[in-house]
């Protein structure tokens, strides 16, 4: 039972007053983040990182990793008490969160969906506690061929599992893939794609397009259906949370299926939105009451809720062990880890054992914090929401530049900024998907430098990506993700006729 | 606003979703092919020591060229080509505007006179142009922000944020 030994010398790590007092104010931090349209997990702590320089590494992720997990828990609040989903992964809870909120149920909803999100990220916790040091050990033996086609399959997943076109989806990530590309080449110093303009040779960094397309984009959709926030008030007492604990048994199968739903698609980087919907939907098509949903059942707040948290917790295991982000905010993480210093991937487990363990018995805190902070202090977050839109949309611009500024403290980002916030805005109007061009453009140098290595081993033969059991395995897979849409499609002929 | 005389004008399509498909579609391509041919002026090809430094993004290039073409015919040809789903209607799109140019108006007085400066104006100007509060409450919030800001990041984290090119907190000694 080494990974409890190590667990127990995470808490260690953990339990000083300073790590506690960022974790609370992550979680606050956090909430309020995911509360506000146009903030959310990725782009918060896209904004906050640049602050977080001179902390010690552990510090840092304790606080960034619980600004996430209080943007997850955020979003519920304003899905159930105002029917707008602040972040993405909680559309779904809107469904029957706002009726039942509408019916005066809003304590229920909301104690029901923070319960079930604690239930899906401890789950997935536990689930990075025991596989995260075996899935570590075993990509300790990977090459750049075994690494690139971890990448391939990261990718070709997008295509595989995406709900969209493929080809908008390939025609994003390979944006984002560009867009790495620009500047220095890091193999041969030479300098790729900036046109003889200076200011590019740093190239684009991914946290300016993540504030850009995921803040200053959402601000402008948020805009165009000119908001107004009416919602619900609610109070939650112990009655009612006492009460909705106690009928929270009976649904065990809801929120088990939810978690591995949720597990799932975190580790292969479908994220949490995703997940959301399918555990929705699975839960529609197999409750006795499926008809009834969509007018204010509990059971479909807690399904997608624990999955989103799930899912959102467990995209942290493939950043950690391989260096793959599961998600774009698990994605600016991995950025911090870069700009702290700290090399992502399977010689983390061994060379800063600290700092992965007190991040995973973090997580266990973390959560275990928040579910409290959001429980007793809903009537709060909600009254950030009433503050009307035209004072809190310049503020969070004005944040949003900042946060742009001071990633390289460079002017030019800020046009960036706003360049990607127009891209945003007309990407997410069309389809086109935001988070594999935002992984391509964190993963883009990895993923060719390992291309590059790969090939330069073999001489130019790609045939070395099959070269044994374990990479071709790997790669025939990815392969049959990325020509998914077409064969299910031939599938789908087939059996018409 | 003062625009929403005509209700049914605020109502029809700016744009449809066609036409942006087809505009985003040609510039993915443009994009692509701009990617492609730098990256083959840089040599996309094998070297003594490896794969030169072009190869990688030359691929890159030409995905998204395939791609976009791929978008564009169905944009012209598909099942959706004859559709007029609307992509933005006119009143949306002000509105979305009247963030979208202030926000850009802003960004050039970053360039100008400096974040903390430009922020407290934006913020006044939005709060009194778009959410008709007093200019007083505007500039008063503006104002505000703008000094929180300054204290955190200059006194408090010692990160100092840009000034402008005519820094009008020279006189503060920052």
């Amino acid at each position: 039972m080494e990974e409890i030994n190590a667990l127990f010398h995470g808490f260690s790590v953990v339990l000083t007053p300073f790590n506690l007092l960022l974790m609370m104010i992550g979680i606050v931090l956090g909430v309020i983040i995911g509360v506000l349209p146009g903030l959310g997990g990725a782009n918060g702590i896209a904004i906050l990182l640049p602050l977080t320089f001179s902390m010690p590494p552990t510090s840092a992720i304790i606080m960034l990793s619980c600004i996430y997990w209080g943007a997850l828990f955020g979003g519920a609040i304003t899905s159930i008490l105002f029917n707008i989903p602040g972040e993405p992964w909680s559309v779904a809870t809107t469904f029957d969160g706002y009726p039942m909120a509408q019916q005066g149920r809003a304590g229920e909803a909301l104690t029901g969906a923070f319960t079930s999100s604690f239930i899906g990220a401890f789950v997935a916790v536990v689930m990075i506690t025991f596989l995260a040091p075996l899935v570590a050990r075993f990509a300790l033996q990977f090459g750049p061929p075994e690494f690139f086609s971890v990448y391939f399959l990261t990718f070709c997943s997008f295509v595989g599992m995406g709900k969209g076109s493929p080809f908008k989806i390939l025609a994003a990530m390979m944006l984002g893939f560009a867009l790495a590309a620009v500047g220095m080449d890091t193999m041969t110093g030479r300098l790729r794609l900036n046109f003889g303009w200076t200011e590019l040779m740093r190239g684009f960094d991914f946290l300016i397009a993540v504030i850009g397309l995921f803040g200053i984009g959402e601000i402008l959709l948020s805009m165009e259906e000119g908001l107004s926030f009416t919602g619900k008030s609610a109070k939650l007492d112990l009655k009612i949370v006492l009460k909705t604990w106690k009928k929270l048994p009976q649904y065990w199968m809801t929120l088990v299926r939810s978690s591995l739903i949720g597990c799932w698609m975190g580790i292969t980087p479908a994220g949490a939105t995703p997940a959301s919907f399918m555990s929705y939907g699975v839960a529609k098509r197999l409750s006795r009451d499926g008809n009834k949903f969509g007018t204010g059942q509990f059971e479909g707040v807690i399904a997608p809720e624990t999955a989103a948290h799930a899912a959102g917790t467990s995209a942290l295991l493939p950043m950690l062990t391989l260096g793959i982000p599961g998600s774009p905010t698990a994605a600016v993480l991995l950025g911090g880890l870069l700009i702290w210093g700290l090399q992502p991937g399977p010689l983390l487990f061994v060379e800063q054992k600290d700092f992965v363990w007190g991040l995973i018995a973090s997580m266990y805190l973390g959560n275990i914090a928040g579910l409290i902070i959001v429980l007793t202090c809903v009537p709060l977050f909600a009254a950030i929401l009433r503050v009307p839109f035209s004072i809190i949309a310049p503020i969070i611009i004005v944040i949003c530049a900042i946060g742009a500024y001071t990633v390289h403290n460079a002017m030019l980002d800020i046009w960036f900024m706003l360049l990607f916030g127009v891209v945003g805005y007309v990407f997410k109007k069309l389809d086109y998907p935001m988070a594999p061009m935002v992984l391509a453009l964190v993963l883009g140098d990895r993923a060719e430098e390992n291309f590059r290595n790969a090939i330069k081993g073999s001489e130019g033969d790609l045939m070395v990506f099959f070269s044994n059991g374990l990479v071709g395995g790997i790669t025939a897979l990815a392969l049959l993700l990325l020509f998914w849409p077409l064969i299910s499609k031939a599938i789908a002929k087939l059996r018409g006729n | 606003m003062a625009d929403n005389q005509d209700p049914s004008d605020a109502g029809r399509p700016a744009v449809t979703t066609r036409t942006m498909e087809i505009v985003v579609a040609l510039l993915f391509l443009l994009f692509g092919g701009v990617v492609a041919f730098d990256s083959y002026r840089l040599g996309a090809s094998w070297a003594e020591e490896g794969p030169q430094s072009g190869y990688f993004p030359f691929y890159i290039g030409l995905i998204i060229c395939i791609s976009s073409i791929v978008t564009l015919l169905q944009a012209q040809f598909g099942k959706a080509a004859g559709s007029n789903h609307t992509f933005v209607e006119r009143g949306q799109l002000k509105l979305m505007l009247s963030v979208l140019v202030p926000a850009a108006l802003y960004v050039l007085g970053i360039q100008l006179i400096g974040i903390y400066v430009a922020s407290a104006v934006y913020i006044a100007v939005f709060m009194a142009w778009l959410g008709r509060y007093s200019w007083f409450k505007g500039a008063a919030l503006g104002l505000a922000a703008s000094v929180s800001f300054f204290v955190m990041f200059e006194i408090w984290f010692k990160v100092p944020l840009y000034k402008g090119m005519f820094n009008p907190l020279d006189f503060l000694g920052y």
